[in-house]
């Protein structure tokens, strides 16, 4: 349960990791290290250069730029979690950041690591997919973004380049009145979700869905946002009855199977969250927007 | 042979100077170079919490983080959370008044934490505790006397701050 060894690296800046990227074969980021430094303690992952970010401040912080969030890839989760603008804008975030790890793990976690881990039940991976937010990286070859569904490749693959560093997440935040839920079932608290959903809805002013959003993490590889069921409540007076028709869409979407759950029970999961986000996010867009 | 590197880490208000190998864990730095074996060590892949310490005063789990990240940091171990006279603080008091340990193995992290939580939020409510030391496990407790342990600290604080 010790981490092999490796020759270590703590730049001062993004164009220094870079280059320390395109120099070393085999080398890793380190981030927050809570993905990473279990799996170097197990020994799955072996680099033989570990390169720190933790020195370069100018990749942590929180700022708004033409209405949008904008999160520095060294941002902890921590951050995220207390900060009051995120709570104004994107309150979703602040709920879904509860099942994140614990508080000693959110400490040190930073939203960059968990999308660059892209593990397929993370949360943060989650509500980037929800707000399809985009993605910035960095090399010597210059910047660019990358918009979400381009970004998670597969399974724990991005498809950044073995020389770029991600260096932020940018989501544009819903009308001031939006309702959101997110919701997961997990064995414990803490614990990997076997499902989450991530929901947000916007109401016209006759009460009707004017704009909605979902994403479920845990069925794929990375999650999916159901078009289908989305396309089903535009226009749709909030009702139990327009709920259950998304949910029965949500529930047809493909599902993997593991050693602890069938693709059936995780399916099963996909609609039964999705129908309760979808009835908590408009409940609560009923409920700011009559403030 | 990878280089060591030098590093100046402040443990419990002492600047510590030690030469170490990169991969060394911050758990293993304070337990076996500085001698401070109150910080334990359950699961090394951060899943117990039993390594819990404070990192600049947020806990963190130390067998997730290097000696070299520590370096230019402080850091509190379970041992810097007494008062210097070896009396025990109001959390530590209200842990042994609740029976709130059995093996105490977990016991370490279960304070920092506590710790941490009682300085943010210094009147948590139970849910507020049970989540906040969701990252911590105990197997001999069942945790409710954890519980009574962290409320009856918080009421002992109160009453400190009052006077």
């Amino acid at each position: 349960m010790k981490s092999a060894p490796f020759a270590y690296y703590d730049p001062a800046s993004v164009a220094e990791a870079s280059a320390l990227l395109a120099q070393h074969e085999n080398a890793r980021l380190l981030a927050g290290g809570q993905s990473l430094m279990p799996m170097m303690n197990f020994r799955y992952a072996t680099p033989d250069h570990l390169i720190d970010l933790n020195r370069i401040s100018s990749l942590a912080g929180i700022s708004i730029a033409d209405g949008a969030l904008r999160f520095g890839a060294m941002t902890r989760q921590r951050a995220i979690e207390f900060s009051a603008e995120v709570e104004r804008l994107c309150p979703v975030m602040q709920e879904a950041l509860v099942h994140v790890g614990h508080r000693q793990t959110r400490n040190r976690g930073t939203i960059g690591g968990s999308l660059c881990h892209l593990d397929p039940a993370a949360e943060l991976v989650n509500l980037t997919a929800l707000y399809d937010g985009t993605l910035e990286a960095e090399s010597a070859r210059g910047k660019r973004v990358i918009a979400f569904d381009a970004f998670a490749a597969g399974f724990m693959m991005t498809s950044l380049e073995p020389d770029e560093v991600l260096t932020a997440v940018t989501i544009e935040p819903w009308a001031p009145r939006h309702g959101y839920a997110f919701l997961e079932l997990a064995r414990r608290h803490g614990d990997f979700a076997i499902v989450a959903a991530g929901a947000l809805i916007e109401l016209d002013a006759g009460g009707k869905i004017a704009r909605a959003a979902l994403a479920l993490s845990g069925l794929g590889p990375v999650p999916v946002r159901p078009e289908k069921a989305v396309a089903l409540l535009k226009g749709a007076t909030p009702s139990r009855e327009a709920f259950l028709a998304a949910a029965e869409e949500a529930g047809k979407l493909e599902a993997m199977s593991d050693a602890y759950y069938s693709a059936a029970y995780r399916q099963h999961l996909a609609g039964v969250l999705t129908r309760r986000a979808l009835a908590e996010a408009a409940h609560r867009a009923a409920e700011r927007g009559a403030l | 042979m990878i280089e060591k590197r030098r590093i100046a880490v402040t443990v419990n208000g002492t600047l510590c100077e030690r030469e170490v190998e990169p991969r060394l864990s911050l758990a293993d730095f304070l337990r076996h170079d500085l001698g401070l074996t109150g910080t334990h060590l359950g699961c090394e892949h951060g899943v117990c919490g039993a390594c819990t310490i404070l990192f600049n005063g947020l806990s963190a789990r130390s067998c997730l983080m290097l000696a070299v990240q520590a370096n230019g940091h402080e850091i509190t171990t379970v041992e810097g959370l007494s008062p210097a006279d070896g009396s025990l603080s109001p959390l530590q008091e209200a842990f042994r008044e609740k029976h709130a340990l059995q093996c105490g193995f977990c016991t370490p992290g279960i304070l920092c934490t506590a710790t941490e939580l009682l300085r943010d939020i210094p009147h948590p409510d139970e849910a507020q505790i049970r989540q906040c030391l969701s990252g911590n496990l105990c197997r001999c407790t069942g945790y409710q006397p954890i519980i009574e342990a962290v409320l009856l600290a918080a009421e002992t604080l109160a009453r400190g701050d009052a006077k």
